[in-house]
């Protein structure tokens, strides 16, 4: 029995534990009292939801327009800068949204060097020229838009590359011009890897705190956090956390049953390329200039402006940032390696044995994503303190020494909470990876008699080895960004740069913040960079 | 290939026993805290603390009610000794969710006024923070201002900047009101200067500042130290914000709550129920209320000091004495999930 279903056992019950803090929130959300909810109704819901949708619609719109066109411009056009471009496309990835949110806001608020310099030039005043209102809706829809199409742009361009040339090849073959051919061929058969990254930047949007709130943008994040701490309303909050939660539930089963049954691996053997398609003269740079926008607006301006104020301004880094930078790394650099090795144990226990309850209990454990991180970290600190309790008595009973709280009080708790929260990205990655090997290459090594662990050790995780290094990637940076679970979990005496950044920050120092800003910048380069060197070693351009 | 694997071997272990070195709280002569007040805010005083008493200072900050509720799930396992807030109302929220416990310390029952600490000893005020209104020299007579009432009538359409009710400030303002005024009134008078803002809430204290200099808008109501951290600035730049503000007084003039003077709140801190060092915890908050600290906070970040006879910084003394509102603070936490109500249904984002 076990050595039939050992794997799926194994991946349910593993899934099932990233999934408790999940059900402990909504299970905190059956307790509240319906007084507030009423009052929420009748007051600010109705504005929470119309603002987050009008958010999700024009995040996912923003990041589909700059993910997807510069993806197949660098993966299947050739012009000048495409090969440094298809790498620096990624940058972004590496700017917390709060912190492009704050630098943009000191260059293009009222008070900030733009508009003081328009007043000055033209001896205006305040409200006598029109100029875009950063801190607004469509403000946070431009700042998130700039360092969440990263998450569209690096799935679509993967599978862009891993797409068999051929099929392209038979669609020109057909008559097809190349353009016809990304429509109907190229684009829907990257169609789930887009919409995966997609819907990693929406889950990421409505997760987001930071932004909309220093925006004075009221979402529904926003006010699960006011029923929080306004109201220290904990089963409130849980309460708005649980219909959020639904929400993606409705569209991740929306998505799943547009696809129904579509295959999406590919058929063909060959690897080889076909030429990329030269563009010249004025198409040649359209190219370059449509790829270098979101890398000036999303990467160059808001790094210079943040090293201007790091040199000139602020205050000078003291020793404690080696710390700082060397705890922020290593969190990342582990919860990436737990995060990601439990991703591929589940997507492989799905692709052997996809049964239905380990489908579903898979699909629900990505789910933290769409949760703020401090609704997150409740949902961990409740049942660890609860298993701390309970270890405390067991020792006691033996007349030990009180443990203390050695899981809810230690890294235990913040590496919990990491899993639970960016599990959604690593699975994303790694399934899409597995989807497009064939199924006839585990038929081949199971008749040969290998194990499935072996013919994952020896066929799977070499050939997606892009896929994963991508999880480890993306989880490693959305580490190094997180902030709120990081501020409640964190151990005694444990600073991480984003929490440096964030002190500072919501001290309202934002220049003093700039150093440690740019400090999560260059260590989130890393992987980027280590991410780009692997997959052009591996992949002939 | 070979040592890139023996490479990433070696990181992964030195990452793992690095982090594994984080431990919780160690034993010995110690005191653990949960703190609101950012580290740049309190870690100097600390570090002070550690040097001439030899207790070393375990600390971890974050956003009150996180820490809150972090005390209450670690119920009588929590390491935390003392808890420090910069909202009264958070403490009194502390003290009814049952996270704290009343600890009698006569040398600061002396030195601190009644006002500013619980009655029953559960939490004690540090520093004192005063939220007027501040407003600029060349648009507004100071003839025009007398009491944050005011600022809901007519006159100030389109002229005032506020943050958002998200900020724990303004939620004790709006409490204190509150009491002061009743709801009904204080409803009127939240709508009135929602009604005569001059742009929808974002940003902080400073950002407010900066508009007023600006010219977005004539007043805001902030907490002092944020101008007087202008004022001290290196920076042209905020120097010449500051130099276009000024601070006004409300409600000193005039009989009963017109006259009651400016809202305030105060930092400070309560002894856990739990804790495991109250000996040390004892020490430091004396420590935190002695005249060297108090004269650092003054100094550092421009708040008043709780005890008599500390010097304030210069660019407090400019601003003017004042009268307070002589509210008992416990009403700011009893009085805030209303605050929050009345403030959501007058569209106060």
């Amino acid at each position: 029995m076990f050595r039939r279903h050992g794997l799926s056992v194994f991946a349910v019950v593993i899934a099932a534990f990233i999934l408790l803090p999940v059900i402990v929130i909504v299970s905190y959300a059956l307790h509240a009292d319906g007084a507030l909810w009423q009052h929420l109704l009748d007051t600010v819901l109705n504005e929470y939801l119309v603002n987050s949708l009008l958010l999700l619609l024009g995040v996912g719109v923003g990041v589909l327009l700059l993910g997807v066109p510069t993806a197949w411009l660098t993966s299947m056009c050739s012009f000048p800068g495409r090969r440094w471009l298809s790498w620096a496309l990624l940058l972004p990835l590496a700017m917390p949204a709060y912190i492009i949110a704050y630098t943009y806001t000191g260059l293009l608020d009222f008070a900030g060097p733009v508009q003081t310099w328009i007043r000055d030039l033209t001896g205006l005043g305040y409200g006598d020229y029109w100029f875009f209102e950063i801190r607004s809706l469509g403000g946070a829809i431009v700042m998130m838009s700039l360092v969440l199409y990263p998450y569209v742009y690096l799935m679509a361009r993967a599978a862009f590359l891993e797409q068999s040339v051929s099929s392209i090849e038979v669609g020109c073959s057909l008559g097809y011009s190349r353009w016809r051919a990304m429509w109907s061929l190229a684009l829907p058969m990257a169609r789930p890897a887009i919409i995966t990254g997609l819907s990693l930047a929406l889950m990421e949007t409505l997760a987001d705190y930071g932004t909309v709130q220093y925006f004075g943008v009221s979402t529904f994040t926003t006010g699960i956090f006011r029923t929080f701490y306004g109201y220290g309303d904990t089963a409130a909050a849980a309460q708005l956390a649980a219909s959020l939660l639904a929400f993606v539930m409705l569209l991740v089963l929306l998505e799943r049953y547009s696809r129904r049954r579509a295959r999406y691996h590919s058929a063909a053997e060959s690897r080889a390329r076909a030429d990329l398609i030269p563009l010249m003269g004025s198409k040649a740079v359209m190219a370059a200039v449509l790829c270098s926008a979101p890398l000036t607006f999303g990467f160059i301006i808001p790094v210079t402006q943040l090293l201007l104020w790091a040199v000139f301004e602020a205050e000078p880094l003291g020793w404690d940032f080696v710390s700082l930078a060397w705890n922020s790394f290593s969190l990342a650099f582990l919860a990436a390696i737990i995060v990601v090795t439990l991703a591929i144990i589940l997507s492989y226990a799905k692709r052997t044995k996809p049964i239905k309850p380990v489908r579903t209990v898979i699909a629900m454990a990505g789910f933290g994503y769409a949760l703020p991180g401090t609704i997150i970290a409740i949902g961990v600190l409740i049942p660890l303190a609860w298993a701390d309790h309970s270890l405390i008595a067991l020792f006691e009973n033996f007349g030990w020494d009180n443990p203390g709280l050695i899981l809810s009080g230690s890294l235990v708790a913040l590496l919990f909470a990491y899993t639970v929260r960016f599990l959604a990205v690593a699975l994303g990655s790694v399934q899409s990876g597995l989807e497009k090997i064939k199924p006839s290459l585990d038929h081949a090594g199971r008749s040969m008699g290998h194990s499935p662990l072996a013919i994952l050790r020896k066929i799977h995780v070499p050939l997606m080895r892009t896929s994963i290094l991508t999880a480890v990637l993306i989880v490693f940076v959305d580490v190094l960004k997180e902030l709120p679970a990081t501020l409640i979990l964190r151990p005694f005496n444990f600073n991480t740069m984003a929490v440096r950044a964030y002190e500072l920050a919501s001290d309202e120092r934002l220049v003093d913040a700039a150093p440690a800003s740019i400090m999560i910048v260059l260590v989130g380069l890393i992987p980027v960079l280590m991410l780009h060197a692997s997959i052009s070693r591996r992949r002939p351009h | 290939m070979r040592h890139m694997a023996i490479m990433n071997k070696l990181l992964l272990s030195a990452v793992t026993a690095s982090l594994l070195s984080v431990t919780t709280a160690q034993a010995g002569d110690i005191v653990n805290v949960y703190s609101a007040r950012k580290e740049a805010l309190i870690k100097p005083l600390l570090d002070e603390f550690s040097a001439t008493t030899g207790i070393k200072v375990n600390l971890i900050t974050g956003k009150a009610d996180a820490l809150l509720k972090r005390l209450q799930v670690e119920g009588s396992a929590t390491p935390a000794d003392l808890f420090i807030t910069v909202d009264a109302g958070r403490l009194h929220r502390a003290k009814e969710a049952g996270v704290l416990k009343p600890v009698s310390l006569p040398v600061l029952e002396n030195s601190i006024p009644q006002a500013l600490r619980d009655s029953a000893g559960y939490w004690y005020g540090l520093t004192l923070r005063a939220r007027p209104i501040i407003y600029s020299k060349s648009r507004v007579s100071i003839n025009e201002l007398s009491t944050y009432e005011a600022l809901a009538e007519a006159q100030w359409d389109g002229r005032i900047c506020l943050r958002s009710s998200q900020a724990v400030y303004n939620q004790s303002l709006v409490a204190a009101t509150i009491d002061a005024l009743g709801a009904e009134a204080t409803q009127g008078w939240v709508e009135g200067m929602v009604n005569n803002l001059a742009k929808s809430p974002s940003g902080g204290d400073t950002d407010q500042l900066k508009a007023v200099a600006a010219g977005v808008c004539d007043v805001t109501i902030a907490n002092t130290y944020y101008l007087a951290r202008l004022i001290n600035s290196s920076k042209l730049a905020d120097q010449a914000v500051a130099s276009k503000l000024a601070v006004f007084w409300p409600n000193q003039q005039g009989q009963g709550v017109i006259g009651r003077g400016a809202h305030f709140n105060v930092s400070g801190a309560g002894f856990t129920k739990y804790g495991k060092h109250p000996e040390q915890a004892k020490a430091l908050l004396e420590y935190l209320a002695s005249a060297p600290a108090q004269a650092w906070y003054a100094d550092i970040n421009n708040e008043y000091p709780v005890v008599a006879g500390v010097e304030i910084s210069q660019a407090l003394k400019g601003f003017g004495d004042y009268k307070m509102d002589p509210i008992g603070l416990e009403v700011l936490g009893q009085n805030n999930r209303q605050a929050v109500q009345l403030m959501d249904r007058a569209g106060w984002k």
